[in-house]
């Protein structure tokens, strides 16, 4: 199938790109941003969506990498999945990020597709929200006016939905270090490549044998990505042991409201929350 | 006969596992597939598809469609009624079995979400794919028929309403009224008083045969010929079909099959896209091509499976089967299809399958709704009775507190009984399905898991294992043409061969079949290798083009071997005698002292002789020949067999099912098959490993679901669940040699095993870790959210999500004119600014 005709633009720098959605906007033309591509491209492809003009950030080099800013490390929003298992930084201070990233579909996928572009994507069964969520990044947003920084927890809005607003980009994605914690992303799908019916993030702390600190967040529980803020309190105190952890997290799932489709309805969603958050803990504790 | 060696013969060839010469060009794809050909002034075509699954057209504007750029045409079903054919169904099971008019572009009605209603002519195919969407049909709804059972109660909705009815057509077999066995009713009466009863509803979901390569057509009518390249499994079929419907003459179609990138019955159809391509063409005087997307693959290709068995199996108290009852609702979906009704015809032969019963019948309504069609998927109404069957025994078991295999082993068919007629009439020639089953016990460590399983049980390990049980037959070698008479269709089933021996040496051997992946290129060099001696590589096999292969019935059914090879066979014995004589008279001996072998005519006694290929360069240059003989060693052979040929084997599969998530994972997979002789054991192999992914995947994976407006959600490969490499286990194959009897190469055929056997282990074996928890049956597929339900005692087990949305990935793939899912506003809002 072939994408509905729509005019090209690859900008070299962020200005550039700004300036370019100002003026499409400004021309009452439908504009789609494209990042890895590895969303966008199929929708255009299945006609779901013809926008008159894409703009292609993949020229840019500024919104590539990481590095380290005092506390925290920053992420170049068009930094792939593929970098971000790999990436030293990351997998020290970040390691809940790398290792959801590595689970994100295919080798293929990873190498084309983008730490940012998920995010504001805002999939809800997508691998990269409840972690940066989990985590309580800051989201850094430029405009024509600026850059403006939305933490995680007010960024998600809807259903693909997001606080990027109109001739607005992500442009960065800053981490607070979660050096030497524990980390695993468990995620339930029927077959090995697919969206997840149910992920949960899980970042812990362990010392002296019992979790210290906790960090939870669930995937495709929702339509936005839900933070399992009574899990991580439960958790703090307790023993790294098995017993412990699937009591403090089997609950994990009460209260959302989970979609139903062909692949399982929200009872089952909220009972899968509990049993995988169970075990995403008692892996990111090395208890297992 | 037990095992013996695989090799039937003293050759070299047969029985070796060479590698595939034809891989090299299909796996890198520098090949002819039919949507690479590109030729001078060709023009590019899109359907626009009915988004409604039952409504009648009440106009088509086709206007705003031709002004846009690109546009040559547009034409309506009305346009082309004269000249576009129509499509029919081959197999008449019944006398009065009903099929509504099948026109290739809808006139005046559509009867599933999907039909093609006007067809759009440009210069690209952009071009035709967005004019197409300009169309703008306008439709009058129908109630919409897509659950069998209401389909044939009193007063149902009509899939056509100028039919009458839902039902095509009412087939029994009896055994008391046939003469091969009681009278079941008899059987169960017996059993409800002193033995046992089992009764089951089972489900045989729709599948997708999914095959890689779409769907893809080009016409060109500027010759004298019209030549069609089809990715068809049938092209010789398809142009008697063209020929008898549009009226063109046959000897003015040409039909080519290029390279086709598999099939799985999918493309053992003819299809609505060739009869408009080729009527387009006609009308235009221009070549014409019409490929089709994934998605119009998925919607509006034919589908396969879709049962619902009601069985009854009665037993004696000691566990011997006395009587099996079939009533089988087939769903044949919107119009009978090239098979149809012969694909659940099929199950006649097969529900009794291994087993010994006294008495049999097999009671079938074919039902349209409205829904794709279906017809042959791998296995063909194969699948779907040893599914049956095989679930049975296992019920029987459980009934019964007996061993699953054990139980099979008292009631199978044994080794000393062969040749055995069954139930049904059949002639069963060979088989051993003891020691096909000793060797996969062995394999799998079928006691060592058996206590594992124990002790899981008994510490209650989130993680239960199953074992389950196939212990399977089908019948190959479509089929001895009077059978096909016999039973209605509308086709033969001989196989046809010819074999070319040129000056050089070499061999050119066309044969009637048709391969779409199975090495048939390679197999058949084989063959012929060994039967004339000459080298492998020498030989090159055609096929697929009805100017080059006039004749034959082409690939399905696990036919090719069976039937075509031995086409092969017996032309390359005429070959023989024909340079029998030739070298005889060259070595100045009688024919009769001449001995063939290795390629070479020898006088026997002495050491005068003369070889294969200096036979071929005499006759070329026709010099010195007897009187009389004609210059040339060329020989055609056809063959049909007398029977069928019956493969069996034993499978066997462990699965762990997570009970506190419903996730299965097969542990081992175990199968040994009895093929009888096999000509190359490296393509069998690759034959039954694809044949076993498709039937765990029918077991835990795949499914088209339609929602209860007739839209199909499951048109893409988002939501319609292939299972990829890391899904399947590794497969423990390995094989037990019985030989066929009906044959001269000893084959049986391997093409569909895999997919027939593997789907009951499955089940069968996630049953038998969840029943500890009451659980009775789970449909297919077993998904995590079916096995959980089913293991928490949830009333409703399957059926549950039929009519919920697919993931939310992607919104329903509704037909907007066109045919790929259309965009969708909330969809399109809420991805604005995307950055993915």
């Amino acid at each position: 199938m072939i994408p509905a005709q729509f005019d090209y633009h690859a900008p070299t720098t962020v200005d550039e790109a700004l300036r370019l959605l100002a003026e499409v906007e400004a021309s009452g033309r439908d504009v789609k941003v494209l990042g890895g591509g590895q969303s966008l491209l199929p929708v255009l492809r299945l006609r779901m969506a013809a926008p008159e003009v894409v703009v292609d950030l993949n020229k840019i080099p500024d919104l590539r990498g990481v590095r380290e800013d005092g506390d925290a490390i920053v992420i170049g929003a068009m930094t792939t999945h593929d970098s971000m298992t790999r990436e030293p930084l990351v997998r020290q201070h970040a390691l809940l990020l790398s290792v959801a990233s590595a689970t994100v579909a295919d080798p293929q996928v990873r190498h084309r597709g983008t730490f940012g572009g998920a995010i504001v994507h805002a999939d809800p069964a997508g691998d990269i929200a409840a972690p940066v969520l989990a985590l309580d990044c800051e989201l850094v947003i430029q405009g024509p006016g600026g850059r403006r920084t939305v933490a995680a927890a007010d960024f998600f809005e809807d259903l693909f939905t997001t606080a990027v607003g109109e001739g607005e980009l992500l442009v960065e994605i800053r981490v607070p270090k979660y050096t030497g914690w524990g980390a695993r992303y468990e995620k339930f799908t029927r077959v090995a490549q697919a969206w997840s019916v149910v992920a949960v993030a899980a970042a812990v702390k362990v010392e002296g044998g019992s979790i210290a600190q906790a960090r939870v967040g669930l995937t495709n529980m929702g339509s936005v990505p839900i933070r399992a803020h009574a899990v991580e309190a439960a958790l703090i105190g307790q023993p790294a042991t098995a017993d412990a952890i699937k009591e403090a997290t089997r609950r994990a799932g009460e209260g959302t409201t989970p979609p139903t489709d062909a692949n399982a309805d929200a009872d089952f969603r909220r009972h899968l929350a509990g049993v995988l958050t169970g075990r995403a803990v008692l892996a990111a504790a090395g208890a297992s | 006969m037990t095992a013996v060696d695989d090799r039937p013969t003293t050759s070299d060839e047969i029985g070796r596992s060479r590698l595939r010469k034809e891989d090299q060009r299909l796996i890198t794809g520098r090949t002819k597939w039919t949507d690479n050909i590109i030729l001078p002034g060709m023009l590019h075509l899109a359907f626009a598809r009915s988004p409604y699954a039952n409504a009648t057209i009440t106009s088509i504007d086709i206007e705003a469609a031709k002004a846009a750029p690109g546009v040559v045409a547009v034409y309506t079903g009305k346009d082309l009624q004269d000249t576009m054919g129509t499509l029919i169904c081959a197999y008449t099971i019944t006398p009065d079995q009903v099929a509504p008019p099948h026109p290739p572009l809808a006139i005046d009605r559509v009867s599933f979400a999907g039909e093609a209603v006007a067809v759009v002519v440009a210069r690209s195919y952009k071009e035709a794919r967005d004019a197409a969407d300009l169309l703008d049909v306008d439709y009058s709804l129908l109630p919409v028929v897509l659950d069998m059972e209401a389909a044939v109660a009193e007063g149902a909705d009509l899939v056509h309403p100028d039919l009458g009815t839902n039902v095509s057509a009412h087939f029994v077999f009896d055994s008391a009224a046939a003469g091969t066995g009681g009278d079941v009713e008899a059987s169960i009466a017996a059993a409800r008083v002193d033995g046992v009863v089992i009764e089951r509803t089972l489900r045989q979901q729709r599948l997708v045969p999914a095959f890689m390569e779409p769907r893809s057509v080009v016409v060109d009518p500027t010759g004298e010929q019209i030549t069609m390249w089809s990715a068809t499994q049938i092209p010789h079929i398809l142009r008697f079909v063209l020929a008898a419907t549009t009226g063109v003459p046959e000897t003015k179609i040409r039909v080519i099959a290029p390279d086709v990138g598999g099939g799985f019955g999918g493309k053992l159809q003819t299809t609505p896209e060739e009869f408009v391509t080729f009527a387009v063409a006609r009308k235009l005087g221009k070549p014409i091509k019409a490929t089709e997307t994934r998605s119009e693959s998925i919607i509006a290709s034919h589908h396969g499976r879709d049962q619902i068995q009601k069985l009854t199996l009665a037993a004696k108290k000691d566990g011997t089967v006395t009587g099996l009852k079939v009533e089988l609702l087939a769903d044949m979906g919107s119009h009978l299809a090239l098979i149809g009704g012969g694909v659940p015809f099929l199950g006649t032969f097969m529900f009794n399958s291994i087993y010994k019963f006294e008495s049999y019948k097999f009671d079938l309504t074919t039902v349209f709704t409205n829904k794709a069609w279906t017809d042959a998927y791998r296995g063909a109404g194969r699948p779907e009775a040893t599914f049956g069957i095989e679930r049975m025994m296992d019920e029987l078991a459980v009934e019964l507190g007996r061993e699953p295999m054990e139980l099979r082993q008292q009631n199978w068919i044994t080794h000393p009984e062969f040749p055995f007629t069954t139930v049904c009439g059949m002639t069963y020639d060979s088989g051993n399905y003891e020691a096909a089953t000793a060797k996969a016990m062995a394999m799998l460590d079928y006691e060592g898991l058996r206590r594992e399983q124990a002790e899981r049980r008994e510490r209650k390990d989130p993680i239960q294992l199953g074992i389950g049980i196939s212990t399977f037959t089908e019948m190959c070698g479509l089929a001895p043409s009077r059978v096909l008479g016999a039973i209605g269709a509308g086709a033969g089933g001989w196989e046809h061969a010819s074999i070319r021996m040129l000056a050089t040496g070499k061999v050119e051997v066309v044969t009637g079949t048709t391969p779409h992946g199975q090495g048939h290129e390679t197999a058949w060099s084989q063959i012929v290798a060994d039967k004339l001696g000459v080298a492998f590589e020498d030989v090159e096999v055609l096929h697929g083009d009805t100017q080059i292969s006039s004749k034959g019935y082409d690939t399905y059914g696990s036919r090719s071997l069976v039937v075509g090879g031995i086409a092969i066979v017996k032309a390359a014995e005429k070959v023989v005698e024909k340079a029998k004589v030739i070298a005889a008279h060259l070595l100045e001996a009688s024919a009769d002292d001449l001995e063939f072998a290795d390629g070479r005519f020898t006088v026997k006694g002495t050491d005068q002789g003369m070889a294969m290929g200096e036979v071929a360069m005499a006759a070329f240059l026709g010099h010195n020949l007897p009187d009389g003989v004609e210059s040339t060693l060329d020989s055609d052979a056809t063959f049909d067999p007398e029977d069928f040929s019956f493969p069996h084997g034993t499978h066997l599969c462990a699965t762990e099912v997570d009970t506190e998530t419903g996730l299965v994972k097969i542990r081992k997979y175990v199968c040994v098959d009895d093929i009888g002789n096999v000509v190359n054991p490296l393509i069998a192999e690759g034959q039954v490993h694809g044949g076993l992914a498709q039937g765990i995947a029918q077991a835990l994976y795949e499914e088209a679901v339609y929602d209860e407006q007739g839209t199909l959600t499951t048109a893409t490969f988002v939501d319609y669940l292939v299972p990829g490499a890391p899904d399947l286990p590794f497969f423990d194959t390995d094989r037990t040699t019985t030989p066929s009897t009906t044959n001269p190469l000893g084959v049986k055929g391997v093409g569909e095993a895999g997919c027939i056997a593997s789907t009951p282990a499955v089940v069968n074996s996630v049953l038998d870790a969840v029943r500890q928890f009451g659980v009775q049956d789970i449909e297919m597929p077993m998904t995590p959210l079916r096995v959980w339900k089913a293991i928490q005692g949830a009333s409703s087990v399957g059926g549950d999500v039929e009519a919920a949305s697919a993931s939310p990935h992607w919104e329903q793939p509704v037909q907007s004119g066109g045919i790929e899912p259309a965009s969708s506003d909330t969809r399109s809002d809420a991805t604005d600014r995307s950055q993915a």
